[in-house]
């Protein structure tokens, strides 16, 4: 095995707002059936890293769950597997995880322990589909001490929620702002890192004994004029769900065909927990276009542009437009929900109507 | 030493050969139903929800699928270290090597098998019906009972017991009599061939019969224990139980699932049926599909019309295509402006734009009339129907056909095409 990989799970978002009061951002449902994580957790297992920690600590319990049992996504084996990174407290430390540096070198004993010469650093909350092989080769390519995954914007896009950089022709990184309100640089950080296991390793030791915490702001920035940091250009979809719209328009990209044949029907596949629901069921009365409908789903009404995840019921001549559905809903018969998200395990009453908006979908927690 | 109160044995060797062409490629337990099972599922999922975890699944006719199916057990939960799903082929031995001649030959040549758990009962099952059944339930009554033997029965209407195994019962439900498809059936039990045997009376049976040919548990095994004096009980049951034997009864109990509350629930918590997912992926419904009384599986992408029909995972029905009636398996994919109506599409099929599937009129079968005798045109796995044709009710169709092979662009009602040995 070239690499090992580490998934950091551990942030919360205030712009999530309360979709995040419930679970990691990691844990946020995508796409009807799958969970954030499960895109970089497929990755990692899709470029045969066999060995992968999740760092968490936010709302960590709905993560642990996710990920109870490995095997969905190969990682099930004597050799590696799957590892979750709570904080704990030790003689050495007592502190919560204070950043993403932090996170890694509260966690060095794994480094030590482990004897695969490079590290896939990954968020838990990006929507893509990578080959980190791919990654890798273009790193020891290049010479590279750290390789960072970009992903270049159009002319005009907000890039004010990401770190935002520019390069050399060879792709090595000059610039970096975190989060500039406004900006000349169009290549967006995706946060996907890789880095042979002894550097990340001094590295680390180095934030430790410094009280460093920050991967961005007290290594990439403050080494990039001594090392040799390297952009790696994403060509394919690439989002992260960040805020409330973000997240809504990254599930809302799974109706266009395109996204869809990229993600869920070229190879390799993006696996999830298994469930052992029956398939959807469409009585009469349902009507259902432009939208995707889980395994479970009960349908009874009307379905337009919309995602209902797992086991949602549907009642009749309910009416349901440019909503997500979260697992397990109950919408009640004549109900009307437009622009909504409706978090998992809430029962819609019968006639209610509850709309959003394009850019502020309304959030429904019970 | 290894010690397990019940094991089961899964008879999942037959071709189940009036399902037709349904089954030319696999075992009638590895062939799908309700749009992401397979038939094996049932009773495996039964064993896994009434504490059974020790399975023997008896596998000859066409295994490929089942082994894949089943692999280690992971859906079930039958990957342990001890116990588990086991898949068990006939094997070579030292002299006298044979096939599974017969239901109870194939459970006898499984003898060290079973030996190897040291049970004290041994549950028998077939691999080829539809069902929820409690085995644990119809343990603890074959033990309050006593019993050496208990045999799985349900009613069924007066009138049509004369097609089953009957079973008369005194009021103790202590078996007194049977009767194979009786002309005047004294009883309306039929049995289910489900069996639960003391370890020592089954081992005792089969070691006592191994030289009759062709052995099978109706035939000898039974009436065997019966001369014995042994004690045979019957088990009632009352719930939902449907042999799936025959392409119409194949397809109507795919078609009472889309029923608003079917007779056959999948949609409970309590009882799950498991199976190997072929898909997790949610299904994609364009703007202009219609579906309506219908189960649609997994990862399809619907931008036709469904109507009261099941679809298994990655199905793609193309735009102006309308689908009625009609079973359709995982990965078919169907062009565009296609009509298909009471049909039965097996896996990965293909069929071409503007093509119709089930328009004419009954006629009797020229390929096998005891198979193909309803509307119900069936079509193969991994069969190609080629664009701008016509099919024909009561038809079959398998392999890679091409336009040549449609006469005038129509198989006629009745008529078949088989291509064996091609592949799409």
């Amino acid at each position: 095995m070239k690499a090992l990989g580490m998934i950091l799970a551990g942030g919360n978002n205030r712009r999530m707002r309360e979709l995040s009061s419930r679970r990691a951002i990691a844990a946020m449902p995508m796409a009807g059936s799958f969970r954030a994580v499960d895109f970089t957790l497929s990755n990692m297992s899709n470029s045969g890293i066999g060995t992968v920690a999740v760092i968490t600590q936010y709302s960590s319990r709905s993560l642990d769950e996710h990920l109870s049992s490995s095997k969905w996504w190969d990682f099930g084996r004597k050799q590696g597997g799957l590892y979750l990174l709570n904080p704990t407290i030790t003689p050495e430390n007592n502190d919560w995880y204070r950043g993403t540096a932090d996170a890694i070198s509260q966690n060095l004993n794994f480094l030590y322990k482990r004897h695969e010469p490079y590290v896939v650093i990954a968020p838990g909350d990006g929507i893509y589909k990578l080959d980190y092989n791919d990654v890798i080769d273009f790193h020891s390519d290049n010479d590279a001490d750290i390789t960072v995954v970009c992903k270049d914007f159009p002319e005009g896009a907000d890039v004010s929620r990401f770190g935002v950089l520019q390069t050399d022709e060879k792709g090595r990184i000059l610039e970096w702002e975190e989060k500039p309100v406004a900006s000349p640089f169009r290549t967006v950080s995706t946060g996907i890192y890789v880095i042979r296991r002894r550097l990340l390793i001094s590295l680390m030791e180095q934030c430790r004994e410094m009280e460093w915490t920050d991967l961005v702001r007290d290594v990439i920035m403050r080494q990039k004029n001594v090392m040799n940091i390297m952009a790696y250009r994403l060509d394919s979809y690439w989002t992260n769900i960040s805020t409330v719209k973000a997240y809504y328009d990254a599930n809302m990209d799974f109706l266009k065909d395109d996204v869809r044949k990229h993600f869920f029907h070229e190879y390799p596949a993006i696996q999830t927990k298994v469930d052992d629901y029956a398939p959807a069921k469409y009585n009469t009365g349902a009507e259902v276009k432009g939208s995707l409908i889980a395994n479970g789903v009960i349908l009874n009404g009307e379905v337009t542009d919309s995602i209902l995840f797992r086991k949602v019921f549907v009642g009749n001549g309910a009416v349901i437009r440019n909503s997500l559905i979260f697992k397990d809903s109950y919408v009640s018969d004549g109900a009307v929900l437009e622009y909504c998200i409706v978090e998992a395990g809430v029962t819609i009453p019968a006639g209610a109507v509850h709309k959003g908006t394009p850019e502020k979908p309304l959030i429904i927690t019970e | 030493m290894i010690k397990k109160k019940m094991i089961a044995m899964l008879l999942a060797g037959g071709q189940g050969s009036r399902l037709g062409v349904l089954t030319s490629e696999v075992a009638k337990p590895a062939v799908s139903f309700g749009g992401k099972y397979r038939i094996i599922d049932f009773p495996l999922s039964n064993c896994v929800n009434s504490g059974v975890d020790t399975v023997g699944v008896l596998t000859q006719y066409r295994p490929l699928q089942l082994n894949k199916h089943i692999g280690i057990g992971i859906p079930w939960d039958l990957d342990r270290r001890v116990g588990g799903v086991s898949v068990l082929p006939p094997y070579e031995k030292t002299g006298d090597t044979e096939w599974y001649t017969g239901t109870a030959n194939a459970i006898y040549q499984n003898l060290e098998f079973m030996e190897r758990y040291n049970p004290d009962y041994v549950l028998i099952l077939s691999g080829d019906h539809i069902y929820k059944m409690d085995y644990e339930e119809m343990l603890s009554e074959h033990k309050k009972k006593g019993a050496d033997v208990s045999i799985a029965s349900m009613p069924v209407p007066w009138e049509e017991a004369s097609r089953f195994g009957i079973v008369v019962t005194d009021e103790n439900r202590r078996i007194t009599a049977f009767q194979e498809k009786p002309k005047e059936p004294q009883s309306n039990l039929a049995s289910m061939g489900i069996y639960i045997f003391n370890w020592p009376v089954l081992r005792d049976a089969l070691i006592t019969l191994k030289d009759v040919p062709e052995c099978d548990f109706g035939k000898h095994i039974i009436p065997y224990c019966f001369e014995q004096q042994k004690k045979l009980y019957t088990y009632e049951f009352t719930g939902y139980w449907k042999d799936v034997g025959t392409l119409s009864s194949y397809w109507e109990a795919n078609m009472e699932l889309v029923e608003l509350v079917p007779d056959f629930n999948l949609y409970e918590e309590y009882w799950k049926i498991y199976t190997e997912t072929d898909s997790m992926l949610p299904e994609y419904m364009a703007p202009g599909s219609v579906a309506c009384k219908c189960i649609i599986g997994g990862g399809s992408e619907i931008y036709g019309t469904v109507k009261h029909s099941v679809l298994g995972s990655n199905v793609i029905v193309g735009e102006g295509s309308v689908i009625e009636d009609s079973i359709v398996m995982a990965g078919a994919q169907i062009g565009k402006n296609v009509r298909i109506r009471k049909a039965i599409i097996a896996e990965n099929v293909v069929i071409g734009d503007n093509t119709v599937l089930g328009e004419g009129q009954y006629a009797e079968s020229k390929l096998d009339k005891r198979v193909y005798c309803a509307e119900l045109v069936t079509v193969a796995a991994d069969s190609v129907i080629p664009a701008d044709v016509s099919v024909g009710l009561n038809t079959a169709i398998v392999g890679v056909t091409e336009s040549a092979d449609y006469p005038g662009g129509r198989l006629e009602d009745g008529g078949f095409i088989v291509k064996a040995g091609e592949k799409a």
